[in-house]
């Protein structure tokens, strides 16, 4: 993907040094922060960098003459560019500005969707996605009468591609998978998934949101038609996020929201709507949401997300060791590939008493069925706890959470 | 650091969590309801048989953690023989102790049972967990209410 000759050298991830740049670890002494996979810690770049653009550049875009207008206007259209860059999209038009994730997915899902499905055809998730890249697709199939489809993981917790090939035929028209679990950490191979589903006809969306922040992404390169992913688990902002759809496919598309900022006539009886991407953000935008992601993009792009996914990698691998030699503690399999998310349960103990106890010893985990319910039903388990990782976390954190979940056993055995 | 952590997790909690009392079906119940947490997917099903005003029997079902199931254990061994007004007098205190509210006093002949609760108010100082432990007690509430075949969520 990346060209080797031109790439950049990076430097391995030093996560006591970059812990420095995260204000909550000076507010929080002792934390050890293992919920990246549900939002991660801000730098202070993104934190300051949105004060700054308030106080400096701030006013509405694309509306003013004035120059200040203009700034914050370039501003916004700055981060527009980087995400291209940084999805290595074909065109920064391709980029539309969201709340994140799930508005992203809502919005194929009630644009493309009424307008391109009909009664009969059919849509193919997996078994692992998250409720945001499933109940869209639901509410859509109900809607206009079109079958929701899972393809399965195998007992391994690898998607099974045979399974999956079984179930496309010329009446699917979207396969909407995520790039890596939030569950299991399993790691989709979206690569051969588009060429299966294309090879049927069927467009993919790809839930990009654990994928961002820790390893490469070039949409071209994976060839999928829309890439979703939300600023905050990137170690942005809460409340903006990213839909990348092929050009042509966003053109074909209709309004979603409507309102201003996305027209370009308005009589009493027609309204002409912008190209896309103003098509698609109605409304004044996040706009100091969307310097933020440039921000944190920018922070993402000076680490390496190479140096992140190595740095990642090492670390999952070292926890799954730690934790697999404890007695009584299980897994949930995520098949040959897994980055930076680890999900168990200790035998007679429930997530929730798990979670309380590490909370006080200072591990911050998520406890639950983590937005993944058809998951847990197919593992037949109501949650599990789940690790999750950051650049921030080290060797230290994976032991620390080893210890607490030791002493959980020791709580709950007496 | 788990000193506090004994407070919430007292042995007659992981008593109760391990082996649950009263924990069967009940075949005709008068009254019967579902709770449903769905944070994080604790289910409990609280069944009745209510004789003239009288808690003759009480019995639960469902899957949870220690605390929602220490709550139900105890919940239905406080309950049984219990008159409805004594129920709901007992509910409102837990419910004030549990949430920080005003607990009233209980009348004498319910001190006894008030005391029995008292493991579970461990609870207040975790917010995340206080409905863990009021969650059969609403199941009890929405029995008495009739049941509603939607089950009955926390807060």
């Amino acid at each position: 993907m990346n060209d080797l000759v031109t790439s950049k050298p990076q430097a391995a991830i030093d996560p006591r040094a970059l812990r420095r740049e995260f204000p909550v670890y000076r507010h929080n002494p002792g934390l050890v922060f293992l919920d990246s996979g549900a939002s991660a810690q801000k730098p202070a770049a993104v934190i300051d960098g949105i004060a700054e653009f308030y106080r400096r550049d701030y006013a509405n875009v694309h509306r003013g003459v004035y120059r200040l207008s203009q700034r914050s206007t370039d501003a916004f259209e700055a981060a527009r560019e980087t995400t291209r860059a940084f999805l290595n999209a074909a065109d920064a038009n391709e980029i539309v500005f969201t709340r994140g994730a799930t508005e992203s997915i809502n919005l194929v899902a009630q644009s493309w969707g009424p307008a391109f499905l009909a009664r009969g055809d059919e849509i193919v998730v997996s078994d692992l996605e998250h409720h945001s890249n499933f109940v869209p697709w639901q509410m859509l199939c109900q809607r206009v009468g079109a079958r929701l489809r899972m393809a399965p993981t195998d007992p391994s917790g690898g998607f099974d591609l045979a399974a999956f090939d079984a179930l496309l035929s010329a009446r699917t028209k979207m396969v909407a998978v995520t790039h890596v679990s939030n569950v299991t950490g399993a790691i989709l191979p979206v690569e051969r998934i588009v060429e299966l589903a294309h090879a049927r006809g069927a467009l993919v969306l790809v839930d990009g949101c654990q994928a961002i922040p820790r390893m490469p992404v070039d949409v071209q390169a994976l060839g999928c038609d829309f890439y979703a992913f939300s600023g905050h688990k990137a170690y942005g902002p809460s409340g903006i996020g990213v839909l990348w759809g092929r050009y042509e496919l966003l053109a074909a598309m209709p309004p979603w929201q409507t309102g201003g900022g996305m027209i370009t006539q308005v009589t009493l009886e027609r309204t002409e709507f912008q190209d896309p991407p103003h098509r698609f953000e109605a409304g004044t935008p996040d706009i100091a949401g969307a310097v933020g992601l440039k921000l944190a993009l920018d922070f993402i792009e000076r680490l390496g997300r190479e140096a992140i996914r190595e740095h990642e990698e090492g670390l999952t691998g070292y926890a799954i060791d730690r934790l697999s030699r404890i007695p009584d503690l299980h897994l949930v399999a995520a098949g040959q590939r897994r980055l930076s998310v680890l999900s168990f349960n200790l035998d007679g103990i429930h997530p929730h008493d798990v979670g309380t106890v590490l909370d006080r010893h200072g591990v911050a985990v998520r406890v639950g069925h983590h937005c993944a319910q058809p998951l847990m039903d197919k593992l037949g388990i109501a949650g599990t706890v789940r690790a999750s990782l950051g650049v921030y976390n080290d060797r230290n954190d994976m032991d620390a959470l080893a210890a607490a979940v030791e002493a959980c056993r020791e709580m709950f055995s007496r | 650091m788990t000193m506090d952590l004994r407070e919430l997790y007292q042995d007659i909690i992981l008593d109760h969590g391990r082996h649950p009392r009263n924990f069967r079906a009940i075949a005709h119940p008068t009254h019967t309801a579902k709770g449903h947490n769905p944070l994080c997917g604790d289910r409990v099903t609280v069944y009745l048989t209510i004789e003239g005003d009288r808690i003759a029997d009480v019995s639960f079902e469902g899957r949870g953690c220690a605390i929602s199931t220490a709550a139900a254990s105890l919940m239905t061994e406080v309950l049984k023989g219990k008159t409805l007004a004594e129920a709901q007098a007992l509910f409102a205190q837990f419910h004030a102790r549990v949430t920080g509210g005003e607990p009233g006093a209980l009348p004498g002949t319910l001190a006894e049972d008030g005391e029995r609760l008292e493991p579970l108010t461990g609870v207040k100082a975790y917010p995340a967990r206080v409905k863990c432990a009021t969650l059969p007690w609403h199941a009890f509430e929405a029995a008495l209410k009739g049941g509603a075949a939607v089950p009955v969520k926390t807060e």
